[in-house]
C-alpha cells in the first residue's frame, strides 16, 4: 500500500489563543477541519498566521484555549507527541544527513525498523519525484529539490495533518506554479488534511478547499475560494482580495441587497451590499471590472497607463482627488476625460471605517 | 615600451593584484620577519647544539627522563583538562543559547581570559589556600573536616587551567551553537526527536567540527601552560611543563640552542595532536549550517 | 511539559555555571580584599583595612616606572599594530587574489601557536640583533601576535562597508590617500577603537613575549607581577595584590571600553572563525 494518512475525523481549534507579553498574536482562533480538506491560513505579514501554524505544530504553547484531534486534547503536547508534518519556509533540511536519512529520520525516530524506513522512505521519494537523488546531501540539490525533500519528509511519517508555512516563497515564479501543482497532487493522494500558511491570494485560491482569512490575529472570514474572491465580507478582506478601488461614499436608497451610493461623482454607484450599517460606506471594485462606459457615473482624469498584454490598465483622479484603478481595452492619453462604471453585481458596498 | 607594458598590468590586475594589494606587504613582511624567520632560525638552531652531533640536543633531551618526562607531565594536565572544558562547555552552552541577557554572563566569563594567568594564579594561591574562602567554605559546609592541599600540586594548575580555559572553550561553543538555524531543530521535533535524541542527531554532528577546531585551539594553549604551572604548582616535580624547561635552558643555562630544540619538540607535539584531531574532523560534514537554501 | 529529568538536568548546568562565576568572581575578590587588609590569616575578613600596601607596593616595586613601561609599550604596540595591520585587513577584504588563502594562513599562524612555543627562537633572534632587553624588543615581541591579531579582527568590518560608498567617492576625485583618511577611517572609526582596544588589553596582559624579551628596565606589569610572586616569602603578599589590583585596573579599563564596540564572544570567536 502506497503512503496514506493516519485516520482521523477532525481537528477542532477551540478559542486558540497566544500572546507575547501585551501583544495579542492570535485572538481566540476556532476553526474544525476535516479529513482531506486543504485549508489556506492567509493574511498580510504580521496577521498572525505563522504563530497559528507554530501553535498547532506545538512550537508555541497556547496562551489560552484548546486543540482537539477527534476526542483527544493535543495542545498539551509536545510538537514530537504529535506527530503531525510540517514543511518549513526554509525547508530547515538537516544539512550533514543524506536526502534519505532526511526524509527517514521521522520513522527512525518512531522506532520503525530498518527494512520499513527503506521501503517508506523509497514511497516518500516516488511522491514526490526525487528517487534519484537519495544519496545527495542537501546542499547539493536545487531549491525546488529540496522543496521536494522537505515534502517528503513530512509526508513519510503519514502524518494525520500537514503544516506547510510558505512553503513557495523561497521559489522563482516558474517553480512556484510548478510545486503548487505538485502540492495539490500529493494533498490529494495522501487524502490528509492541510494546513497552508500563505500571503499569496493565488497560491491560497488555486489551492484550497478553504481559505482562512487573518487580520491582526483575528479570523475575519472563512470560506471556499469562490467565496471569498466573489463576496468578502468585510472591506479589509476585500481590500485584501484585489478590490483596490475604495471609494467612500453615502447611502442613498436601498432595497434588500440592491443599493445606491453617492460617491461625490456625477451620478451615483449602484452595487450589492455586503455589510452595511449605516448611512457613510465604503465601494469597493477590482481594477478588472471598473471600465469606461458612456454612461458610467465617475468621471476622472487619466493619470497613467500601463499595457499588460490582454488590457491596458490605468491610474485616474476623481474629482475629490480621488484614486481610481481600472481597464481598458483602448489605449488612453494622460489627461483623457473619462466616464468609467462597473457592473452592480460585482461593486460591493461596506460600512465605512469597518476596518480592523 | 609602454605599449608591451601596458597588457601585462592589465593581467595582474584581473587577478587581483594592484595598488590596493600592496597595502598587504608591511604587514605579510613583519610576520614573516618576525614569525616565520625566528622559527626557521630556531629549528636550525636546534640542529647545531653546543655539543655533540647535528642531533645533540634531541637525543639529549630522549636520553634524559627529567626531560622527555615533561612531554607526559604537560599531556597529563592539558588533555584532562581541555577535554574537560569542552565536555562543560557543551552542555551550558545548550542552556545559555536560550538566555534573553547572555551578556552580563558573558562578560563575567571573559574576565579570567582578559586578566590572563598570571593573575589568575596570583589569586588562586589564596583563595585555594589553606586559609582560602574554598577550603573554608569547604569545612563550614562540612563536606571536609580539614584543608584539603589544591596549591604547589598538579590541582592547583589544573584548577587555574579549568579557570582560564573553561570561558574560551564555552564562548566558542557558545557561538558555534547559536549559528544553528532554529529551524532544523523544531524541524526534528516535529519529526518525533525528543529534545535527547534532537541532539545527538541535530545539534552534535553539526558542531562536531567546529568542537575539533575548538578542542585544538584550548589543546595547544593549556599544552603551552607556563607561569601558572611556576607560581601554582611544583615547578621541580609533577607540574614540571615542557616551557618551563624550555624558558630554564634558554635562561638559567643560556643555552638558546637546547631550549630551540625543546621549543621545536612542544610544536611538533602540538602540530601532531591538530593534524590527528583535524583528520578526523575531515570525516564529518562541514557545509553551513544555518539551514536553508545552500 | 517538561519531564522531571529535563528539570533536574537544567538545575544541574545552571548549578555550575553559578558555582563557576561565584568562584571567579570570589577568586578576585580575594586579591583585592588582600591588597587592602592589615592581616588576614585564619579568618573569613582580614582585622582591620589599610591603603598603606598601596604605597608600599608603589615604593617598592616602583610601580611608577613599571606602569609608564607598560604604557609606553602598550601604546607603541596599538599604533604600530594599527598602521601595519588596518590596511592589510584592507587589501585582503577588498580583493581576491590567488595566494589569498595562504596569506590568511600567515596571519592566523601567530595567532594560533601560543606564544611561548614561537617566543623562545623569536627572543633568540632578538638577542642575536642585540634587541632583546630593550624596550624596542619588547615592542617587536608583542607586535608578532597583535598585527595578525588587528588584520583578522579588521577584515569583517571592512567587508560591512558597502565598496559602492568607495566608488563614489572615487568618481569625485579621491585618491587611495584621501579615500582612506575622508571616507573610510571615519566609518571604520568602532572597528579600529574595538581593535586597537583589544590589542592593547592583549599587549597589557602578555606575559609569555615579554617575559621572554624583557630586561630589567623593560618589563611591563604582569611581568614584574610574576617575579615578585615567584619571589615571594621576601615581600609582604599584600603589597603583591596591590600590584595585581593595579595590574587588573590596568587591563579591565581597555576591556570595559572594547566591550562597547564588541560583544564577548566575538573577542574569542572572530579567530576561531575565520580558521574553520
Amino acid at each position: 500500500m502506497a503512503i496514506a494518512s493516519a485516520g482521523f475525523r477532525e481537528l477542532r481549534l477551540d478559542g486558540m489563543s497566544r500572546n507575547f507579553g501585551a501583544h495579542n498574536a492570535l485572538k481566540e482562533i476556532s476553526l474544525t477541519v476535516q479529513r482531506g480538506e486543504f485549508i489556506a491560513l492567509l493574511g498580510p505579514s504580521g496577521c498572525g498566521k505563522s504563530t497559528a501554524l507554530n501553535c498547532l505544530a506545538g512550537l508555541l504553547s497556547l496562551s489560552d484555549g484548546a486543540i482537539w484531534l477527534d476526542e483527544k486534547r493535543i495542545d498539551t503536547l509536545k510538537p514530537e507527541e504529535r506527530g503531525f508534518g510540517m514543511v518549513f519556509q526554509n525547508y530547515a533540511l538537516f544539512p550533514h544527513m543524506s536526502v534519505r536519512r532526511n526524509v527517514g529520520f521521522g520513522l527512525q525516530m518512531s522506532g520503525v525498523p530498518k527494512a520499513e524506513i527503506e521501503r517508506r522512505v523509497d514511497e516518500a521519494l516516488n511522491v514526490v519525484r526525487l528517487t534519484s537523488q537519495g544519496a545527495k546531501l542537501p546542499g547539493q540539490l536545487s531549491g525546488g529539490q529540496q522543496q521536494r525533500v522537505a515534502i517528503a519528509r513530512a509526508i513519510a511519517v503519514e502524518p494525520p495533518l500537514v503544516l506547510m508555512d510558505e512553503p513557495l516563497s523561497n521559489l522563482d515564479a516558474k517553480l512556484r506554479l510548478e510545486m503548487r501543482a505538485e502540492i495539490r497532487r500529493i494533498h490529494r493522494l495522501l487524502g490528509s488534511a492541510t494546513i497552508y500558511v500563505t500571503h499569496d491570494q493565488d497560491e491560497a485560491l488555486s489551492l484550497a478547499d478553504r481559505i482562512v482569512v487573518l487580520r491582526d490575529g483575528e479570523v475575519r472570514q472563512i470560506g471556499t475560494p469562490q467565496d471569498l474572491y466573489r463576496r468578502p465580507l468585510h472591506a479589509d478582506v476585500a481590500e485584501f482580495m484585489g478590490f483596490r478601488n475604495a471609494l467612500p461614499g453615502r447611502l442613498v436608497r436601498r432595497a434588500g441587497e440592491e443599493i445606491e451610493v453617492d460617491c461625490g461623482f456625477a451620478g451615483t454607484i449602484r452595487g450589492q451590499a455586503v455589510d452595511v450599517a449605516g448611512e457613510r460606506v465604503v465601494v469597493a471594485i477590482r481594477p478588472a471590472d471598473l471600465v469606461p462606459m458612456a454612461d458610467g457615473p465617475i468621471q476622472a482624469e487619466v493619470t497613467g497607463l500601463e499595457y499588460r498584454g490582454e488590457a491596458y490598465y490605468g491610474t485616474a483622479t476623481g474629482p475629490g482627488g480621488a484614486e481610481l484603478y481600472f481597464r481598458t481595452d483602448e489605449p488612453l492619453g494622460v489627461g483623457a476625460a473619462v466616464r468609467l462604471g462597473a457592473p452592480a453585481e460585482r461593486t460591493l458596498v461596506y460600512a465605512a471605517g469597518g476596518v480592523g | 615600451m609602454s605599449a608591451d607594458r601596458r597588457p601585462r598590468r592589465r593581467t595582474l590586475a584581473d587577478r587581483g593584484i594592484d595598488g590596493v594589494t600592496l597595502l598587504l606587504l608591511p604587514a605579510a613582511l613583519f610576520v614573516v620577519l618576525l614569525f616565520v624567520y625566528p622559527f626557521v632560525y630556531g629549528l636550525l638552531l636546534s640542529f647545531a647544539p653546543k655539543e655533540g652531533g647535528w642531533l645533540g640536543n634531541y637525543s639529549k633531551f630522549f636520553s634524559d627522563p627529567y626531560m622527555y618526562g615533561t612531554i607526559w607531565l604537560t599531556l597529563r594536565l592539558a588533555l584532562p583538562v581541555t577535554l574537560l572544558n569542552i565536555a562543560l562547555s557543551v552542555p551550558v552552552a545548550m542552556q545559555v543559547r536560550h538566555m534573553k541577557r547572555q551578556r552580563l554572563l558573558t562578560t563575567i566569563l571573559v574576565l579570567p581570559i582578559t586578566l590572563g594567568t598570571v593573575l589568575v594564579a596570583e589569586g588562586l594561591l589564596n583563595y585555594l589556600g589553606p586559609q582560602g574562602w574554598l577550603n573554608r567554605t569547604l569545612i563550614l559546609i562540612g563536606l571536609i573536616d580539614h584543608p584539603i592541599r589544591l596549591v604547589h600540586n598538579y590541582w592547583g594548575v589544573f584548577i587555574s587551567l579549568v579557570i582560564t580555559g573553561f570561558p574560551f572553550t564555552f564562548l566558542l561553543t557558545l557561538s558555534m551553537i547559536s549559528g544553528i538555524d532554529p529551524a532544523l531543530e523544531q524541524a526534528a521535533a516535529t519529526l518525533g526527536a525528543r529534545a535527547r535524541s534532537r541532539f545527538r542527531h541535530i545539534v552534535l554532528p553539526l558542531i562536531v567540527p567546529g568542537l575539533a577546531v575548538t578542542f585544538c585551539l584550548a589543546f595547544v594553549d593549556a599544552f603551552s601552560v607556563f607561569p601558572s604551572a611556576v607560581m601554582l604548582g611544583a615547578p621541580a616535580g609533577e607540574t614540571r611543563v615542557i616551557s618551563f624547561a624550555a624558558a630554564q635552558a634558554a635562561f638559567e643555562q643560556y643555552d638558546y640552542s637546547y631550549a630551540s630544540a625543546i621549543a621545536m619538540i612542544m610544536a611538533v607535539v602540538q602540530f601532531g595532536f591538530v593534524g590527528l584531531v583535524l583528520t578526523a574532523r575531515g570525516l564529518f560534514y562541514k557545509g553551513p549550517v544555518g539551514g536553508g537554501k545552500g | 511539559m517538561e519531564s522531571a529529568l529535563e528539570r533536574l538536568w537544567r538545575t544541574l548546568v545552571w548549578a555550575f555555571v553559578i558555582f563557576f562565576v561565584v568562584n571567579v568572581l570570589a577568586m578576585i575578590a580575594t586579591v583585592v580584599i588582600n591588597s587592602f587588609g592589615t592581616r588576614w590569616l585564619s579568618s573569613w575578613l582580614p582585622a582591620a583595612f589599610t591603603l598603606r600596601w598601596y604605597a608600599s607596593a608603589w615604593k617598592e616595586f616602583q610601580l611608577g616606572d613599571v606602569l609608564l613601561v607598560t604604557f609606553q609599550i602598550a601604546g607603541a604596540v596599538v599604533l604600530l599594530s594599527a598602521l601595519i595591520g588596518v590596511p592589510a585587513a584592507y587589501a585582503l577584504a577588498r580583493r581576491d587574489f590567488p595566494a589569498k588563502p595562504l596569506v590568511i594562513v600567515l596571519f592566523l599562524l601567530p595567532l594560533l601557536v601560543p606564544p611561548i612555543t614561537f617566543g623562545i627562537p623569536l627572543a633568540t633572534v632578538l638577542y642575536k640583533v642585540g634587541l632583546a632587553g630593550t624596550m624596542w624588543g619588547v615592542i617587536v615581541a608583542n607586535l608578532v601576535p597583535t598585527v595578525p591579531f588587528t588584520v583578522i579582527l579588521m577584515i569583517p568590518f571592512i567587508e560591512q562597508i558597502d565598496p559602492k560608498v568607495e566608488a563614489a567617492a572615487r568618481v569625485f576625485g579621491a585618491g587611495t590617500g584621501r579615500l582612506f583618511i575622508h571616507v573610510l577611517v571615519p566609518l571604520l572609526v568602532p572597528g579600529i577603537l574595538a581593535a586597537t582596544l583589544l590589542a592593547m588589553v592583549r599587549t597589557v596582559s602578555m606575559f609569555e613575549l615579554t617575559f621572554l624579551t624583557a630586561g630589567p628596565s623593560s618589563q611591563t606589569l604582569v611581568v614584574a607581577l610574576y617575579y615578585s610572586v615567584f619571589a615571594a616569602g621576601v615581600r609582604a603578599g599584600q603589597s603583591i595584590d596591590a600590584m595585581a589590583v593595579i595590574y587588573m585596573l590596568s587591563t579591565l579599563i581597555w576591556l570595559i571600553v572594547a566591550l562597547r564596540f564588541v560583544n564577548p564572544t566575538q573577542i574569542v570567536a572572530r579567530v576561531k572563525k575565520s580558521a574553520a
